[in-house]
């Protein structure tokens, strides 16, 4: 995805007329965001390749060296995965919702999942966090969230309380009660059996099986790139409800559409490595920042870089530097949230 | 031609619209005049499909917008409302180009450009096309909104209140932009117009709405009179010969 946008924006372009309406009117402009994909993009691959280089005792490009490359790159597609997963979604969500503070994990998945987890130890002890485990769990914990963000979505967008503000409070009162639950079941539970579940609970891509990606792979690429064939679309939700009818698009099937796509991504993601609540509100601010254009299209490959850019390097960091794995969301949220202020502050507008 | 039969909108038991029936007549601008509550907002936004009816027909040129497919009726009506929450990253021109969206889907052709661009000249917008619209004022910002409805070049315009927050000069700006369209594009513009005197002076029609009814229909001369302006908006309104024509005085 982010190569085509790459290539369609460095290949050759026609002379642009005097007055253009593009997404990125000014040669600077084009400059500018091209140069960003390439800085983007040359980190990710730094990111990428030292995670699999590394501390590794191998010489680079020796048999041996591909052997245990290997075992680590399924932690490389669980981050990508995860990087599109809450890249795409944030932006997405945020559109539909015409709101640039929020993210989707504000609809419940996150606190679903925490639930999940916990009554499974809490009914079954230690074994719990095994009997969640696996591929069939796994695809029920996607149907699962799924399910309940399509319940709340349908029952509160078609009734007589159609309404995304009066939704999203459902979502966070839902939420909340359900942090609540997990939290009293949390107390009941031995220590031993606490810090098992805890290590679960935070965002961390070492949770992932690599059993679950062939079901995760294809669901994270299939509903991005639907969201990203969408962008024009997405341009014109972005003006409202209802300057986007005026212009012919049936704004509830398209809110619809992006929300079911949007919590098949963020279920996706939270099922794979736990809860990340603040990545892709991160990610989604930055890359509107760098991008410097309204235009979907542009921000969302821009979007998936940053994002693979923040989670291989926090855990690049984490596992070269504080040997600290395992609590890579611990690291996004501290530098992610100073570097979110510094830009925030600079720039004075989201 | 617009057609309104036998529509009704329900708010609660207490407050209704309609049944309202009513012909607005091709070209022009047709002011809807009237007290506030009247109902003059619903009937164009039910007009421009932005809002349900409960009863009734709508038709624009011979399209039920009810049925007729929203693409369809979005390059026959354009509709404005008068708040729009703007995004601060779009400039004035890429604004103006949405308007283009429902012919070209969001893929702007060498003819969508010049399209947008004439619509950005006719509203004296060509200084300002490449600003941001946070870097806009009140008036600045209406206008590019009223541009971005010209360059979906329907030929039926409906503006709800498109002098909301103008000044005196940007507001008969405005109405002078308005006319302009009517006449020299031959489009059709209804709009919803708090000040009796814009209506009189600029108006072909004034169509005054009153508790959910239509209760006159005529040319600003037969409007603008003090009895049936009195009886419109339940105050005293006594109408003298100004210098450019009728004018309304109420306080």
């Amino acid at each position: 995805m982010a190569e085509t946008t790459a290539s369609r924006v460095t290949g050759p372009l026609p002379a642009p007329p005097a007055r253009s309406s593009g997404a990125l009117p000014t040669g600077r402009a084009r400059r500018r965001y091209r140069t960003v994909v390439a800085v983007l993009g040359v980190l990710a691959a730094g990111f990428g390749f030292g995670l699999l280089a590394w501390d590794n005792p191998m010489p680079v490009g020796s048999d041996g060296f591909w052997r245990i490359a290997q075992m680590r790159g399924t932690n490389l597609v669980v981050m990508a995965v995860v990087a599109i997963c809450q890249a795409v979604a944030t932006v997405g969500f945020q559109t539909v919702t015409g709101n640039r503070v929020i993210t989707p994990s504000i609809m419940g998945f996150e606190a679903l999942y925490v639930a999940v987890q916990t009554t499974a130890v809490y009914f079954l002890g230690v074994a719990g966090v095994v009997a969640v485990q696996g591929l069939p769990q796994f695809a029920l914990q996607l149907v699962l969230m799924v399910g309940f963000a399509m319940l709340l979505y349908g029952w509160l967008l078609s009734g007589r309380y159609a309404n995304l503000q009066v939704m999203l409070l459902i979502g966070i009162v839902i939420g909340g009660g359900l942090a609540s639950v997990s939290t009293f079941m949390q107390r009941l539970l031995t220590p031993s059996e606490f810090d098992v579940l805890a290590a679960r609970l935070f965002g961390n891509v070492s949770n992932a099986d690599a059993s679950y990606l062939p079901l995760a792979v294809p669901l994270c690429l299939g509903a991005a790139v639907l969201l990203w064939a969408g962008s024009r679309r997405l341009d014109v939700v972005a003006l409202g409800r209802d300057a986007s009818t005026g212009l012919g698009l049936d704004h509830r099937r398209e809110t619809m559409r992006v929300l079911f796509l949007v919590s098949v991504l963020m279920a996706v993601s939270t099922a794979l490595v736990g809860p990340m609540t603040f990545l892709g509100f991160l990610v989604a601010t930055l890359a509107y920042q760098f991008t410097g254009a309204h235009a979907h299209r542009y921000v969302f490959p821009v979007a998936v870089l940053t994002c693979f850019v923040v989670l291989s390097g926090a855990y690049f960091v984490m596992r070269n530097v504080f040997y600290a794995n395992g609590v890579v969301s611990i690291i996004i949220e501290l530098v992610g949230g100073l570097v979110f202020l510094f830009v925030i502050l600079r720039k004075g507008r989201l | 031609m617009i057609t309104l039969s036998g529509v009704r909108k329900e708010y609660s038991g207490e407050v209704a619209i309609g049944p309202v029936d009513l012909r607005i007549p091709r070209g022009g601008v047709t002011a809807l005049v009237g007290p506030n509550g009247a109902g003059k907002s619903t009937l164009l936004t039910m007009t421009g499909r932005l809002l349900g009816l409960d009863a009734g027909v709508i038709e624009i040129a011979g399209h039920d917008v009810a049925r007729t497919p929203s693409k369809d009726l979005a390059k026959v009506v354009s509709v404005l409302r008068q708040e729009n929450h703007f995004v601060t990253r779009l400039t004035v021109r890429q604004l103006v180009a949405f308007g283009r969206f429902p012919h070209s889907r969001g893929r702007l052709t060498a003819a969508d450009e010049e399209v947008v661009s004439r619509a950005i000249d006719f509203l004296d917008l060509g200084g300002l096309e490449n600003r941001y619209l946070d870097q806009l004022s009140g008036g600045q910002r209406q206008r590019a909104y009223v541009a971005m409805v010209l360059s979906q070049e329907t030929e039926y315009v409906l503006l709800d209140e498109p002098l909301n927050n103008l000044d005196m000069r940007h507001s008969a700006q405005m109405m002078r932009h308005l006319r302009r369209v009517a006449e020299e594009l031959e489009r059709t513009v209804v709009v919803v117009l708090h000040d009796i005197n814009f209506a009189g002076h600029y108006a072909d029609r004034i169509c005054a709405v009153k508790d959910g009814a239509v209760v006159e229909f005529g040319t600003p001369e037969e409007i603008m009179t003090g009895e049936v302006l009195t009886r419109v908006f339940e105050t005293p309104v006594t109408v003298v010969d100004g210098p450019r024509g009728p004018l309304a005085v109420y306080y």
